[in-house]
């Protein structure tokens, strides 16, 4: 018997003028949990598809338990034991825990063709006790948080006997508390003999849970290695291709006079008694568990929200912000947190994107001045380095990077003081990050003042001038620049709850 | 990383110009005018042509600003009640006394602030479609006008009155200019303006447009009252070339103009399409029914002509679609 219960020997995948994957090779051990990383297009997804049976690739071979297999369905690849977990979980949020679980392959009595709910309820419950699951498997999956609809998925895999499980950005929409519980869940399974393909931008969930590590790059295989064996840099390395002298940028900015002074701001059931200043050149940023309401501050700052009590002065002026174009008016800009829900449309050119916010400068009484409009989006896209090569292709055709560089262009489209970036590099890959921590450190030297909303660590650490730490709606700690340290803020984070658990 | 070039100049692409909807609906439209020659000899006569369009037309003034509130995702189909209300009222205020033009201006008075109450309703209660809101409100209107009017007729209306759905300028009816000036007007507004980019926006996005300082309450009440508006052009048009109103007039024009607007492309689920195929469909449809007419072919079976037709249109305008969709794979791929 082979090493390996899954191999893949030389596989290519074109696409309709792209190599998506070209000659890829990778080996999968029994019961090890595998990390698969690479910068946005590298191939990734389009590999997984490849061993789920979704695409067919052109070339190449595929073994599982040393057999030669090759799916022309993504049934066929289910039954062979293989299932995976996507980042947006692909259920039926209406229907019940044990419903999602067994949808596709029902219990159903011979026969009769009757379906088997007790005998389903009863195995959906078992799985779920098995990972440690604290709900019922009757309960509605639309009630669920992310992090419970995942474990879920989890039990869906399982309950199809699977083998490989592999998990596509598993934590990218889970608070850190809750990746601990799937790191948890993640290494049960392998003391249980699955093996699992692990794919994270997040470093950190490869670190704390892989035994080994894949990079592709650019559709193509770069190499596997023990983690135990192996440094930060020459992974970073691996994957850009170039080596990142410095992830974030060295802080020349003046911090000058005050931009935003927020005084004892209220939204009732959101958050209370938040009190903070943003000065030019300056950044602060609002940290915290998600939920804790920072992204609601900044809501109600740019006027999507409204507030119930306390003040928002603009440069020591009282401003009363009901809607988001006065925000914009009086020169406040948000990114905000789903660039493609919130920020984009998709589907058109980047330049539309661009200029979006800004339509009145590009006209006169409201006639549009198309041409005007594609000189300065040009203008824009190249000042922040969107990489593509014509504006007039649609924001879908761009990385997870470039999209966020496009809206930090449509920003930068009106005349602002204070940029609101609700978690600017969610999703983004190494790469990417690097170049927008470049373009931020860019607008705090111009004179603009950051308000930053950021869940990572690093991130938080590294860039900021101020740090506020919000937990349930209150400022639980504010650190100056040095002053913080991982652990400081993650018990701030967190002060509430141990004080509601004790 | 390699520095790439970015241009800011469209390539202009010929497939893609002729990869359009709009030459579909030319084609059928050519199609349709070549078997209704064969039926009718007397049939390919200009002037013949352009005073047919007067038969159709009325409904075409609700069409253009239907196609704006299709490409914000939403519907109204209580447009016939509208155009129902507003004649009747105008009728009814003229034979107690009105003079004419104020009983008009009234009529349009009305017809705008029932299509403003349905923009109001539709922002207000934003957990509430458009479809359920304007068909309550259709059941409204419609509900109004048979308490003013019950199973009675109002008209008598003046000559001058007739002379808006009947007359000509130089061999055109008035109602083929009046609506050439308002389809330029809508067209301009809808793919030369702002407020043109921002309905796509909000057809396209509605929360990213609101994030970007839209104001997309306010541009949906302003369509929604212009849908009211041009109800009312409708009205003064249908009233005078029938010389008297009823409570049931219009009845099943809202699925005309829905089904004009569709044929042309605008897509419901908002954001696609553009007005010039709206325009075409309105001839498309309008001389269609006008062959069939000619040919002595029972209504009922011209309605299931029509809609097979929209069928058709749906689904080709779907594959389409689709066939793009493989051409273009984006360059990275991403799922």
């Amino acid at each position: 018997m082979s090493d390996y219960i899954l191999e893949m020997r030389g596989i290519t995948k074109q696409f309709p003028g792209v190599t998506a994957l070209d000659q890829v090779d990778f080996q999968l051990k029994r019961g090890e949990i595998h990390a698969l990383i690479g910068e946005n297009g590298a191939g990734k997804s389009t590999f997984i598809k490849i061993i789920t049976g979704v695409h067919k690739p052109e070339a190449g071979e595929m073994y599982l338990d040393g057999q030669k297999v090759d799916f022309k369905s993504p049934r066929e690849a289910q039954e062979h034991g293989i299932a995976a977990i996507y980042q947006h979980s692909t259920c039926y949020p209406d229907l019940s825990v044990t419903e999602n679980i067994f949808i596709g392959h029902e219990k159903i009595q011979k026969g009769t063709k009757r379906l088997l709910w007790k005998e389903m309820h009863s195995k959906a419950q078992a799985l779920l006790d098995e990972l440690g699951a604290g709900f019922d498997s009757r309960a509605q999956m639309g009630t669920l948080s992310v992090a419970q609809q995942q474990i879920v998925e989890i039990a869906k895999a399982l309950s199809t006997n699977a083998r490989i499980i592999i998990m596509d950005e598993p934590t990218a929409a889970l608070t850190r508390r809750e990746s601990e519980e799937l790191y948890r869940i993640t290494e049960k399974l392998r003391e249980n003999g699955t093996s699992i393909i692990f794919i994270s931008h997040r470093l950190e969930d490869m670190y704390r849970l892989a035994d080994r590590v894949t990079v592709f790059r650019d559709a193509k295989y770069i190499g596997t290695w023990n983690l135990s064996e192996v440094t930060n840099e020459q992974l970073i390395m691996a994957m850009v291709g170039r080596k990142i002298t410095q992830m974030f940028p060295q802080r020349k900015s003046q911090i000058g006079e005050e931009v935003l002074a927020v005084e004892n701001l209220r939204r009732i059931g959101y958050f209370e008694d938040i009190s903070f200043t943003v000065h030019k050149g300056e950044i602060v940023t609002l940290t915290g568990l998600v939920g804790a309401g920072r992204s609601e501050v900044c809501q109600c700052i740019f006027g999507l929200e409204e507030y119930h009590g306390g003040r928002i002065l603009l440069e020591g002026k009282e401003v009363k912000i009901d809607n988001p174009l006065k925000a914009m008016s009086l020169g406040i800009g948000y990114l905000p947190e789903d660039r493609q829900k919130q920020g984009l449309v998709l589907d058109w050119e980047i330049v539309k994107n661009i200029s979006l916010s800004a339509l009145d400068r590009y006209a006169n009484k409201g006639w549009l001045n198309e041409e005007l409009e594609a000189e300065s989006a040009l203008q824009l896209a190249q000042k922040v380095n969107v990489k593509t090569n014509s504006i007039f292709n649609p924001a879908s055709s761009l990385s997870g990077g470039n999209q966020q560089k496009v809206i930090i262009a449509k920003l930068l489209n009106a005349d602002l003081k204070l940029m609101i970036l609700d978690e600017p590099t969610k999703g983004v890959d190494v790469g990417a990050k690097a170049a927008i921590y470049e373009i931020i450190n860019d607008l705090t030297s111009q004179g603009y003042g950051v308000l930053m909303v950021s869940s990572e660590m690093p991130e938080v650490l590294g860039m900021s001038d101020k740090i506020i730490v919000m937990c349930e709606g209150r400022i639980t700690a504010a650190f100056n620049k040095g002053e913080a340290t991982q652990e400081a803020i993650l018990e701030a984070a967190m002060k509430k709850h141990a004080a509601a658990g004790a | 990383m390699d520095e790439r070039k970015i241009t800011g100049h469209r390539e202009f692409s010929l497939k893609r110009f002729f990869f359009q909807w709009e030459w579909m609906l030319v084609l059928i439209f050519i199609i349709i005018n070549i078997i209704n020659s064969f039926l009718s000899p007397y049939y390919l006569n200009l002037r013949q042509l352009i005073s047919t369009t007067a038969t159709f037309l009325d409904k075409a003034f609700v069409v253009l600003p239907m196609t704006f509130v299709i490409l914000l995702g939403d519907i109204d189909i209580s447009v016939a009640s509208t155009i129902a209300l507003s004649s009747v009222i105008m009728g009814v205020l003229y034979n107690l006394g009105v003079p004419m033009a104020a009983a008009a201006l009234i009529c349009l008075v009305v017809s705008t602030l029932c299509g403003f109450f349905n923009g109001y309703l539709i922002t207000r209660f934003k957990e509430l479609s458009s479809v359920i809101i304007t068909l309550s409100t259709s059941i409204i209107y419609r509900g109004i006008a048979y308490i003013i009017l019950e199973d009675q007729a109002a008209g008598n209306f003046p000559s001058w009155f007739s002379f808006l759905g009947w007359g000509e300028l130089g061999g055109i009816p008035l109602m083929l200019i009046a609506f050439a000036v308002f389809a330029v007007a809508f067209a301009i507004l809808l793919h030369k303006t702002t407020f043109g980019r921002r309905v796509y926006a909000i057809g396209n996005n509605a929360t990213a447009s609101r994030f970007s300082g839209i104001q997309v309450d306010k541009i949906k009440i302003i369509i929604f009252t212009m849908v009211g508006f041009m109800c009312g052009v409708t009205s003064l048009f249908l009233t005078s070339r029938m010389g008297s109103t009823r409570p049931n007039v219009a009845l099943g024009y809202e699925l005309d103009i829905i089904a004009m607007v569709v044929l042309g492309g605008v897509s419901t689920a908002g954001g696609k399409g553009r007005i010039g195929g709206a325009i075409l469909a309105v001839f498309v449809i309008g001389f269609l029914r006008y062959g069939l007419g000619l040919i002595n072919v029972p209504s009922q079976l011209l309605l299931i002509i029509i809609g097979a037709l929209l069928v058709t249109a749906v689904l080709i305008s779907k594959i389409r679609m689709n066939v793009k969709k493989v051409r273009t794979v984006p360059s990275d791929i991403k799922q």
